[in-house]
């Protein structure tokens, strides 16, 4: 072995990682500046101390060939996706982005359409849209997991992921619904192996048995998009056992509130309020009715001693007949049996059965009880916290179908039958969840809200509490380019950047100039039929002017979607800049209080790489947004560190994007004036800021006083108001009054209307995704999904010479007898194809995937010579996407011709509703995949590809030609 | 006398490849590396890896398990890779039992990787000398490292903490524990190389509930009874008499 | 395993010119208890540079194996564990013995030793102990690989008897050949054994191959991950595109490759040189002879890759499907 290399400049350094959107905390180590090694930092409350596959590889993402180095502009006479450019400047890069838009903010904002990727920073892009004047502006949410946020913040007032998550370190029974593996995945890990040790019992439910389902002590393979109906029986069990907590729901949920039930009435479906009339803001007033047990009569909610019915029929003096909301949540649960949901699922229904009997039980003979003294926000004093710990998971399986809202309320409904909200051992809050339901931020609600050279009035994105907060004209038609906040999708809270391309390619509801993507690879595995996406970006009118006019793109990489940009710029990898992980966007926060963390360079960018926040910056000032420039115009920010510290929500709201160490002398948490050494006290605690709040804050925050009030007093929320839980939707309920005309605020088109009065349904329910209904299930009888492999995220790794060798091509994956019945072999060429289009790709057997499912990894499949790859790289000839299968729009059906393959609530795209069927390649065809692109030139100023590398760092180098 | 060595809990592992390459990027860098890859970015890259984690399914639907399965030297007892070696290149240490190649001395003849039926050695196309897992040896004695931090790589990397690492001739270690009491075995226990690295099989927590559990007196459905008016239908109390 | 040129040409290089030694030196002392007819010095000597050169020739073709050649010196110092290091330590023993005897031959070297004329004493001798370090060579190079265990269609006694046997029926045959041009009364001498040691190990060989037919893995799936199961399936090997472990251990010829590769071997190594030989002995013609030694070395070659082709590492066990 060679001798320790002596004599080399060793430093090491924190910062964040960014290998997947994890943000781990992470160690560098450097030898003569070169990266040596990266380890999960051990004093970081996410990680603390390992990481995962990717993380280990961020070497060879900081020193890949397919980094992009310079300005490129697409060489003049060149096609769109040819991929030919020259290297520019960056005062020619800034000079024609600020031109361009000048004047597009000088005649129509909304012609500027800026869309993010997995990006991280929305607190910032989301900023500079609003300044700018634009609403179409979304990060990828609404592609990714927009229906587990709304489904369960319209419902329990947080969600998974960033916003709360499963108690692993005292949960008995953990039940985990498709998850993508990629996601807060070393947390995860942690608390699972924790869980499995400390003998907790893991269950699984996914039509696929990878990654964490492989450890679960149980698999109960399910259909896909079918989880909704096992959910709804699942509650259907446990309401007919009684293996509920009725004391929670009772006393923390809407389910004792009386639901006027005339269906003469405008308040039909609508909550009994109490004469006193009471200023509404975006919290939920405690002006509503119980049934009182005792008195047998109506009386106010929360009313102290008051013991309400949960169930029974009633009516008021006024002969308004009522029903608690719990009863009117029974009688829809009536019809969902096991049975029912059995030949759904294809789970055997006495499996449905024990399962709701193992929760129920769990939830109620092995309560925890903690000595932990807290006051409510009615003012009872609490001696301890009782806890019920069955704890809950689920990600896209759930999410990304288009019923995906309704089975989410659904499990929120399930873990709210078994009083596992916020409380030990079931779901936990993370800040500044809990958030009132809905939250407070609002788009703009009518057209005039858009005005050239003004900033936007009101939010990009926001939350809708009823039909007068979309954002629609006077028609009621979409003002965004995405169709967002309006009758389509009205609750789409984080955009629907899956249909922007197409819709700005159709000019419907408008065309644009500008399309400015960063980080986001829309024209590969990001868009839904791929294919047309990147014919619709290439498309000419007749008088041969492109469709979509000018495309910017902002990477670190070449993607696929760098081959159309008009204009590049390159951004710089994770370990070159600075970035905040910001209570402003969404947090790393632990169930224990709230964190920030931030990167800070560990070494100096690549060529001319510029963080895309210092590109923002720079456009911002020149274009004299308000927020980026002085009362005289003058630049306000020299550059992104100098924003982070200085910038605040308003003048002197001592609010800014990062929490820790505020105050002149960094003395103040979470709220306080600026400190001008905020970096570095960062720099000195491991890049990141932990509040522990007291122990009484930590649980039951949607009625905790204490904590309620502390973050009204730290700026996390507005009010300190109790936020109950929706078992019932008094807010989908106004959407469906607007739908069926009984309403006097903003209503549907009238070809919405069906729709929105179907699926804004105030309880949870079943149906079938969307496409499935509008599919001929004969001829494509299974289902597609893809899975997430742990070591790779989305795209973003094929560049990686070390990932890619653990990923560089994938297999679709299929039962035996599936393969069998079609004469598909193990190994062997195939074609998977839906009404949309198909893939020709490689088979694998698995007995670990449900029969009707054929599911394969995400992402792995690249286009010829994108990523600068080689032409041969097997991603491109054997590698494959699903998405060409995948439509973003529904065939025209009843309800329209150009909805969007979404969640008709949240417009949440539908990814994993495709129907496929499968059948062999034929024995001539090429052994390739299909379709195919025309290789990639490699773009001017990337880094040659070595032949070979042997990295050692700091000492010799590492590649060569052979 | 010590034998250094990694206990795989099979239990948790999740298959997600964080010792694979936290191992290539320490050793790559460190006194075995650097580790060669060969078409980095073109078609089949391959390189040397000293770790692996591998995929099988167990079984036949619904009744499928998969085992993710992490692979590298085992750094046996009676390591049959040692006495092959013709130059002494191939070692086990006496001091932590850990099995090393000594690069200066191989002749990259491949024999000693023949020997292994684990097939736990890579040649290094570009050096042209056998590598292998070294327990991150460049780690262990490493006395700037804190002593927390001085274990091998992937130990450090392991999200599930899959990786227990220990004297196995230890009996309190808690690599020596968990064999004993988590049913820790060798793999291909017919050859008798006595594998150092042990792994611990998947365990299954089950619930069993009784029928009696689902009959409560404190069924809050019972809170719910309301009273019914009279009954209209005809009963026993209008007959009797 | 994957079968490499390199080894395959060094062990039938080799094997050959050790046989060739073992045939001339059986030539040698038959004529000194007068069972067959003198050669002149000449004759041993320059079949002992014959020898020489395929001795060689298997050298250079080893280093090929070689990462570093140039550290082959190292290789010495392992003899008590490695059978490679005593096969490093033996062929240059045998390779110095074998120059000694051509020498000796060649010089007609007659010293005295206590007024006693040495003469033919001297050669037989050293001859003698060449031939036991041949065989001892034989030995060494056969249990480098009858000695590895795992590999259960080498770790057996036919592996030492068939390297012994093939090398010594190829050098006797190309001694045959050798005598068809430079000492014709000895053709059938050499051909008759050449004959015998063909047919011995056509015997040996297809007892090997039946041996090897009926070998059941000792180590399963089951074993190589430790659980319990009849239904395993690999779904990934944990990288695609390819490693160590896919290249050394598996020759990736197909079924049919294999088994051509079987026929042509066994037809190519024993009975068509059989022929050849029977056919030019008594045709006396000394072509035929000749093709029958490059047929047979032809089918040595193919008999080698087979070797190792068929023996299937345990390793193999954990590298079955790349997904």
């Amino acid at each position: 072995m060679n001798d320790t290399p002596v004599n080399h400049r060793v430093e090491v350094k924190n910062t964040t990682c960014y290998m997947c959107a994890c943000r781990c905390g992470i160690r560098v180590t450097l030898r003569d500046g070169e990266v040596r090694y990266i380890q999960g930092n051990p004093e970081h409350p996410l990680n603390q101390g390992v990481i995962c596959a990717k993380g280990a590889s961020g070497i060879m993402k900081q020193y890949s060939p397919a980094r992009l180095t310079h300005p490129l502009r697409r060489k003049a006479g060149s096609e769109r996706g040819s991929g030919e450019f020259e290297i520019i400047s960056w005062d020619e890069a800034f000079g024609i982005l600020e031109d361009r838009l000048r004047e597009i903010r000088a005649t129509d904002p909304k012609k500027l359409a800026l869309f993010t990727g997995r990006d991280q920073m929305q607190a910032l892009t989301g900023m500079f849209a609003k300044q700018f004047g634009t609403p179409n502006y979304a990060a990828h949410g609404g592609f990714c997991s927009v229906n587990m946020a709304a489904g369960m913040i319209y419902t329990i007032g947080g969600s998974f992921w960033e916003f709360g998550g499963p108690d692993l370190d005292r949960a008995k029974l953990f039940v985990m619904f498709g998850t993508a593996e990629d996601h807060h995945s070393n947390p995860m890990k942690i608390a699972l192996s924790k869980f499995k040790r400390n003998g907790g019992r893991f269950i699984s439910i996914n039509p696929v048995r990878t990654g964490y389902s492989a450890i679960a002590d149980e698999w109960v393979p399910i259909k896909p998009g079918t989880d909704g109906a096992l959910l709804l029986a699942l509650c259907h069990v446990l309401i007919k056992t009684g293996l509920y907590d009725r004391d929670f729901l009772a006393r923390y949920t809407n389910a004792p509130e009386l639901v006027n039930l005339n269906s003469q009435s405008d308040e039909f479906g609508m909550f009994v309020r109490t004469e006193i009339p009471e200023e509404e803001g975006c919290f939920d007033p405690q002006n509503k009715l119980w049934w009182d047990r005792e008195l047998d009569r109506p009386i106010s909610m929360q009313t102290p001693g008051s013991d309400p019915r949960l169930l029974g029929a009633f009516k008021l003096d006024d002969g308004t007949p009522v029903k608690p909301a719990f009863a009117l949540l029974c009688e829809r649960l009536e019809q969902y049996t096991p049975e029912w949901a059995s030949a759904i699922t294809n789970i055997p229904t006495e499996t449905i059965v024990r399962l709701a009997h193992e929760m129920g039980i769990t939830a109620r003979d092995k309560r925890i009880e903690l000595p932990i003294a807290w006051t409510d926000v009615w003012g009872n004093e609490h001696d301890k916290v009782c806890g019920n710990p069955v704890a809950f998971h689920a990600m896209r399986g759930l999410a990304a179908h288009s019923n995906g809202f309704h089975t989410i309320r659904t499990l929120s409904i399930l873990m709210t039958l078994l009083g596992t909200i916020d409380r030990p051992g079931g779901f936990r809050h993370k800040a500044p969840f809990p958030r009132p339901i809905p939250p407070c931020p609002k788009t703009p609600t009518e057209a005039a809200d858009v005005q050239p050279n003004s900033p936007l009035n009101g939010m990009p994105l926001g939350w809708p509490a009823d039909p007068d907060d979309l954002f629609v004209d006077a028609e009621g038609e979409p003002i965004r380019i995405d169709k967002a906040f309006s009758w389509e999708y009205p609750l789409s809270v984080h955009g629907l950047m899956h249909n922007v391309i197409t819709n700005a390619w159709r000019g419907d509801p408008y065309p644009i100039d500008t399309l400015f993507l960063f980080m986001a690879n829309m024209a590969w595995n990001s868009a839904m039929n791929t294919d047309v996406v990147r014919q619709m970006l290439n498309d000419k009118d007749s008088d041969g002017n492109y469709k979509i006019p000018f495309i910017v793109v902002a990477d670190a990489f070449q993607s696929e979607t760098v081959a159309f940009a008009d204009l590049v710029l390159p951004d710089t990898t994770y370990l070159e800049r600075y970035d905040c992980m910001s209570m402003l966007d969404r947090p790393i926060s632990e169930f224990d209080g709230p964190v920030d963390s931030v990167r800070i360079p560990v070494v100096p960018p690549t060529g001319e790489c510029k963080p895309f926040q210092e590109v923002l910056i720079e456009l911002g000032s020149r274009l004299k947004l308000p927020i980026f420039v002085n009362d005289d115009g003058q630049r306000k920010y020299r550059n992104y560190p100098d924003f982070v510290i200085n910038f605040e929500t308003a003048p002197g709201s001592g609010i800014g994007f990062l929490g820790g160490w505020r105050g002149s002398g960094g003395q103040k948490s979470l709220k306080g004036e600026p400190n001008p050494s905020q970096w570095q006290a960062y720099e000195k605690n491991n890049c990141v800021f932990h509040y522990h709040l007291p122990r009484s804050y930590q649980y039951m925050r949607n009625w905790n006083l204490g904590y309620l009030q502390w973050a009204q007093a730290h700026g996390m929320t507005r009010y300190a108001e109790p936020i109950n839980i929706h078992i019932y939707s008094e807010v989908l309920q106004k959407f469906r009054l607007a739908a069926q005309g009984k309403s006097f605020g903003k209503q549907p088109p009238d070809r919405l209307r069906k729709r929105v009065e179907k699926y804004f349904d105030p309880l949870p329910f079943y149906y079938e995704p969307l496409e499935a209904q509008l599919t001929d299930q004969s001829r494509y009888p299974l289902n597609a999904i893809t899975q997430r492999p742990m070591a790779m995220y989305h795209s973003w790794d094929s560049q990686n010479a070390w990932l890619r060798q653990i990923h560089t091509y994938n297999f679709l994956y299929l039962h035996p007898k599936t393969a069998q019945s079609q004469g598909i072999t193990d190994g062997g060429w195939m074609w998977v194809e839906s009404m949309h289009g198909k893939v020709r790709c490689m088979a694998r057997y698995s007995e670990a995937v449900e029969p009707g499912t054929v599911w394969t990894w995400n992402a792995i499949g690249k286009a010829s010579g994108a990523w600068n790859l080689g032409k041969n790289a097997n991603e491109s000839k054997q590698g494959f996407l699903l998405n060409h299968l995948i439509s973003e729009e529904l065939p025209p059906h009843h309800d329209g011709d150009h909805l969007s393959n979404s969640d008709p609530v949240t417009g949440q795209a539908g990814w994993y509703d495709v129907r496929v069927r499968v059948y062999p390649a034929g024995a001539k065809e090429p052994r390739t995949t299909s379709p195919r692109y025309t290789a990639l030139p490699k773009l001017p100023g990337s880094a040659k590809r070595p032949a070979w590398i042997s990295y050692m760092a700091g000492l010799f180098n590492k590649g060569g030609a052979k | 006398m010590t034998q250094l060595a990694l206990v795989i809990d099979l239990n948790v592992c999740v298959g997600c490849h964080a010792c694979v390459t936290s191992c290539k990027e320490w050793n790559t860098s460190g006194v075995a590396g650097p580790l060669f890859d060969d078409n980095p970015y073109d078609a089949n890259p391959t390189g040397t890896f000293f770790n692996r984690v591998q995929t099988f399914e167990i079984g036949t639907f619904p009744k499928t398990e998969t085992v993710h399965f992490p692979k590298s030297c085992l750094h046996c007892e009676d390591p049959p890779c040692v006495p092959v070696c013709p130059t002494g290149a191939s070692y086990k240490r006496r001091e932590d039992g850990i099995v090393l190649v000594d690069y200066d001395k191989c002749i990259g003849c491949k024999y000693c990787s023949w020997a292994c039926p684990y097939g736990a050695r890579e040649i290094d196309e570009q050096q042209r000398v056998m590598k292998k897992c070294t327990l991150c040896v460049d780690r262990l004695y490493d006395a700037s490292l804190p002593e927390s931090e001085r274990k091998p790589s992937c130990v450090l990397a392991c999200p599930t903490q899959a990786r227990i690492y220990g004297d196995i001739h230890d009996a309190d270690s808690a690599a020596s524990m968990a064999i004993r009491e988590r049913g820790g075995y060798q793999l291909m226990p017919e050859w008798g190389t006595q594998p150092a690295n042990h792994y611990l099989p998947r365990r299954k927590t089950e619930l069993h509930i009784h029928a009696d559990e689902l009959v409560r007196s404190d069924n809050p459905l019972k809170k719910e009874d309301i009273r019914k008016g009279p009954s209209r239908e005809v009963n026993l109390d209008d007959w009797m008499f | 395993m994957h079968p490499a040129l390199s080894v395959i040409f060094l062990t039938t290089l080799i094997g050959a010119g050790q046989g060739l030694f073992l045939a001339l030196f059986t030539g040698e002392s038959y004529a000194a208890i007068n069972i067959i007819p003198e050669q002149r010095h000449q004759f041993f000597a320059v079949g002992g540079l014959i020898v020489l050169m395929l001795l060689i020739a298997g050298l250079v073709a080893s280093f090929f194996h070689l990462g570093h050649p140039e550290r082959a010196w190292r290789a010495v110092t392992q003899w008590r564990t490695s059978w490679l290091s005593r096969e490093v330590i033996i062929l240059p023993l045998v390779m110095l013995l074998v120059a000694l005897w051509s020498i000796a031959h060649y010089l007609e070297w007659n010293p005295t030793l206590l007024g006693m004329e040495l003469g033919s004493e001297i050669t037989l001798t050293l001859g003698a102990v060449t031939s036991a370090a041949v065989f001892l060579l034989y030995i060494a190079t056969a249990m480098i690989y009858a000695s590895i265990r795992f590999l259960r269609e080498w770790a057996s006694p036919l592996t030492v008897i068939n390297f012994t046997l093939l090398g010594a029926a190829s050098g006797f045959l190309l001694a045959t050949a050798y005598a068809t041009n430079y000492a014709q009364n000895l053709v059938n001498f050499y051909g008759g054994w050449a004959m015998i040691l063909t047919l011995a190990a056509w015997f040996s060989r297809s007892a090997a191959l039946i041996r090897n037919a009926r070998l059941k893995p000792k180590s399963t799936i089951q074993s190589a991950i430790g659980i319990r199961h009849s239904q395993i399936a690999q779904k990934s090997m944990g990288m695609m595109g390819g490693s160590y472990n896919t290249r050394e251990y598996f020759h990736g010829a197909s079924r049919m490759v294999l088994r051509l590769i079987k026929w042509l071997a066994l037809v190519l190594t024993f009975p068509l040189p059989l022929l050849l030989i029977w056919f030019g002995m008594s045709s006396d013609n000394a072509q035929l002879i000749l093709i029958a030694l490059f047929v047979q070395y032809l089918g040595l070659l193919f008999e080698r890759w087979l070797f190792f082709a068929q023996a299937n590492h345990p390793q193999n066990i954990y590298y079955q499907t790349v997904g």
